[in-house]
């Protein structure tokens, strides 16, 4: 199977959605002769020209809002955000026109809509383009949310959400466009809604989404090497739809959980999932749910002390220890 | 006191000099109709206590929606903020439905959903009703982007109010309009006053807020909102400057309120003198400035006139009696039109856990 990186993964998806079908177009920032800040698009503007792949002005909130405008009549744009963290800019445009127009209309509307882009802190600069949306936009009922952890899920996934009647905002990692992982060439689609078993285990349950699953496998390994507990690592993938099945099922199956997350505590998407253990699973526990998150600052921008802000294998480890 | 309409350079238009009489007293009836429309709303709002929220009333500024939207055609669609029952029943939503809304029924054109602010009928290529001050002016963009990728020749008529210029978004999108040449026609309905702020002290503008559109290379004009003939004589270019050369254009309407900003502005009779309001509805009200007009013009009684209005008034009282007795949704409503494909139950819309309820 080809081995390819999580960027070449999603630049396969938006390529073979724009060549399937003629209502779908990119737009944002520097996504055509500039091939991507990040070079998620590269190319595609070659291939499919002005009318398929267009650059905007540095203005966010004009162009999802045109965006979602557009999804009104039929279109199916996929709105590049440079960084996720740009969304506050646009935020009406997302919170209040693509997550409520469908609901104040009775039903009469819906947006066919992927806005797409990096969430995540760890690349140095500084807390106003580090933030991790996911929880607060996954707050509004109405949008969907996901957040692949591997190539496979990204192509997968943003397949899935360029075909999805409802708006979709896929949440990806600067951290991994550059990592590899096995993706066949053959068509298949992720849907939103299932979780994914990334490591099987019988000690304790790892749950986590994005690049938070990545570094929950390392610890993985760590406690089955160095401690001798299996911990299952569960990857949500799809943050709203949740597969609350999948979760409850690794729990009463582990009896433990520690929940990894990159969102800030307060209001995490790993608060919400732990609300949903303790009242669904309490009898099950056999321990206190915990959770490792982003250290609660806005993100520090001196390198050596944000690789310790965000998750890290060894604090996951230290946490799995305290109850395990 | 004089009230003769100084219409006569605009009579001459070609979209007026080919105007039918029927035609004419259709406009009137449709003005007389968001009159009657809004004067009901305020009694059942005051008095039924079935209403809530904000209530903006149109009271005054009909010869805009009416003069304005007369001139759509099949392939122009139609975003509006939040003082929308004008656009909305001059689009031909009817009065029942709109009512029911404002009562929160089931059969209101929302299903209950939205309230005054949020009136849609796409059906109708009405595309609200938005309630955050300009938030709708890039969807107008949008709307006009779809048409132009998709090669239909037509327009997106997108209405703010003076006080939505201020907002970043709505300069955001004249810029992408002029950049990117879409087919949007922004009109401003200037009724003078940002809630209780006045045009002197919200706008920094030379010579008018329509103006601004000069430093996007962008076609731009001016003209009174009593007056049918004017409304439409400046309308009709800009128009068809989107259909034909797919060119944008930003319209100003002047106009005015004669409620507060919403029937919750406690300060209403505070920010304008009495005689301000007076001097509007005595010299400027443009449903009897049409009148005269018509009578004037000869096809118009007074006694037709007070049977349009009278039609007018029935159907309103019919509308208040349908959402009345209409019913109130379920609450098991509450969980529809979040998400088509949950709504459609469509595989996607039945994977995983959309709603988390306790």
């Amino acid at each position: 199977m080809p081995v390819i990186t999580y960027r070449k993964a999603l630049n396969d998806a938006l390529a073979e959605e724009l060549a399937r079908d003629e209502n779908v177009f990119i737009i944002g920032e520097e996504v055509a002769q500039y091939n991507g800040a990040y070079k998620v698009t590269e190319g595609l503007w070659q291939r499919f020209g002005d009318k398929r792949v267009l650059d905007t002005p540095i203005t966010e909130a004009a162009f999802v809002g045109l965006s979602i405008g557009a999804s009104m009549l039929g279109l199916r744009p996929v709105v590049e955000l440079m960084f996720w963290s740009f969304a506050f800019v646009a935020y009406d445009q997302i919170v209040n026109n693509a997550g409520c127009i469908r609901y104040m209309s009775g039903g009469q509307i819906h947006l066919p809509l992927v806005i797409r882009g990096p969430a995540n802190g760890g690349t140095n600069v500084g807390a106003t383009h580090s933030h991790t949306p996911e929880s607060i936009l996954a707050n509004n009922p109405g949008v969907k949310v996901a957040c692949p952890a591997t190539a496979y899920d990204a192509k997968g996934l943003m397949k899935t959400a360029i075909r999805d009647d409802d708006p979709v905002f896929v949440m990806e990692n600067t951290l991994l466009y550059g990592e590899t992982w096995e993706v066949p060439e053959e068509e298949y689609l992720i849907p939103l809604g299932v979780a994914d078993v990334k490591r099987e285990g019988a000690d304790l349950s790892l749950i986590a989404h994005g690049r938070a699953t990545v570094t929950s496998l390392k610890a993985a390994e760590i406690l089955a090497h160095e401690h001798n507990i299996r911990a299952e690592v569960v990857d949500l993938r799809s943050i709203r739809p949740l597969d609350e099945e999948t979760i409850l099922r690794s729990v009463r199956k582990t009896h433990r959980a520690v929940l990894v997350d990159e969102n800030k505590p307060f209001g995490a998407v790993s608060a919400q999932i732990a609300a949903i253990i303790q009242e669904k699973a309490f009898d099950d526990l056999d321990a206190p749910v915990l959770r490792v998150c982003t250290l609660d600052a806005p993100a520090i921008y001196s390198p050596p002390l944000e690789k310790i802000q965000l998750p890290t294998p060894e604090r996951i480890v230290e946490k799995v220890l305290s109850i395990a | 006191m004089e009230t003769t309409l100084e219409a006569a350079p605009f009579v001459e238009a070609e979209v007026n000099r080919t105007l039918t009489a029927a035609e004419k007293i259709h406009f009137l009836s449709q003005m007389l109709r968001i009159r009657r429309f809004e004067q009901a709303a305020l009694r059942q709002y005051q008095t039924s206590g079935q209403i809530g929220g904000f209530l903006h009333l149109y009271s005054g500024q009909e010869a805009v929606a009416v003069g304005t939207l007369s001139l759509r055609g099949e392939n122009d669609h139609v975003v509006a903020g939040y003082r929308t029952h004008g656009q909305a029943l001059a689009m031909g939503m009817t009065m029942n439905e709109c009512m029911a809304e404002l009562f929160g029924r089931a059969t209101g054109c929302s299903k209950g959903k939205g309230g005054s602010m949020h009136f849609f009928a796409p059906d109708k290529n009405y595309w609200g009703g938005h309630g955050i001050v300009a938030g709708q002016t890039p969807l107008g963009l949008g709307l006009a982007f779809a048409l132009k990728y998709k090669g239909i020749k037509g327009c997106c008529l997108c209405y703010l109010g003076d006080g939505a210029v201020n907002q970043g978004v709505y300069q955001a999108s004249l810029n992408l309009a002029s950049l990117w040449s879409l087919p949007v026609v922004y009109i401003i309905e200037n009724n003078q006053y940002s809630m209780g702020t006045s045009e002197e002290r919200s706008s920094a503008f030379r010579g008018c807020l329509a103006a601004r559109a000069e430093a996007y290379d962008m076609a731009w004009d001016r003209c009174s909102g009593e007056n049918i003939y004017e409304v439409r004589a400046k309308t009709w270019p800009a128009l068809q400057r989107a259909r034909e050369e797919s060119r944008p254009t930003v319209l100003e309407i002047a106009t005015y309120r004669y409620y507060g900003h919403s029937v919750a502005d406690a300060n209403a009779k505070k920010y304008r003198r009495p005689e301000e309001i007076e001097k509007y509805r005595t010299l400027h009200d443009p449903i009897q400035l049409w009148q005269k007009q018509l009578y004037a013009e000869g096809i118009l009684t007074e006694a037709q006139a007070a049977e349009l209005d009278a039609a007018a008034a029935a159907e309103v009282a019919e509308s208040v009696r349908f959402a009345r007795e209409s019913p109130l949704p379920a609450p098991a409503d509450i969980f529809s039109d979040v998400y088509v494909e949950v709504d459609r139950q469509t595989p996607a819309g039945r994977t995983g856990k959309f709603f988390f309820n306790d």
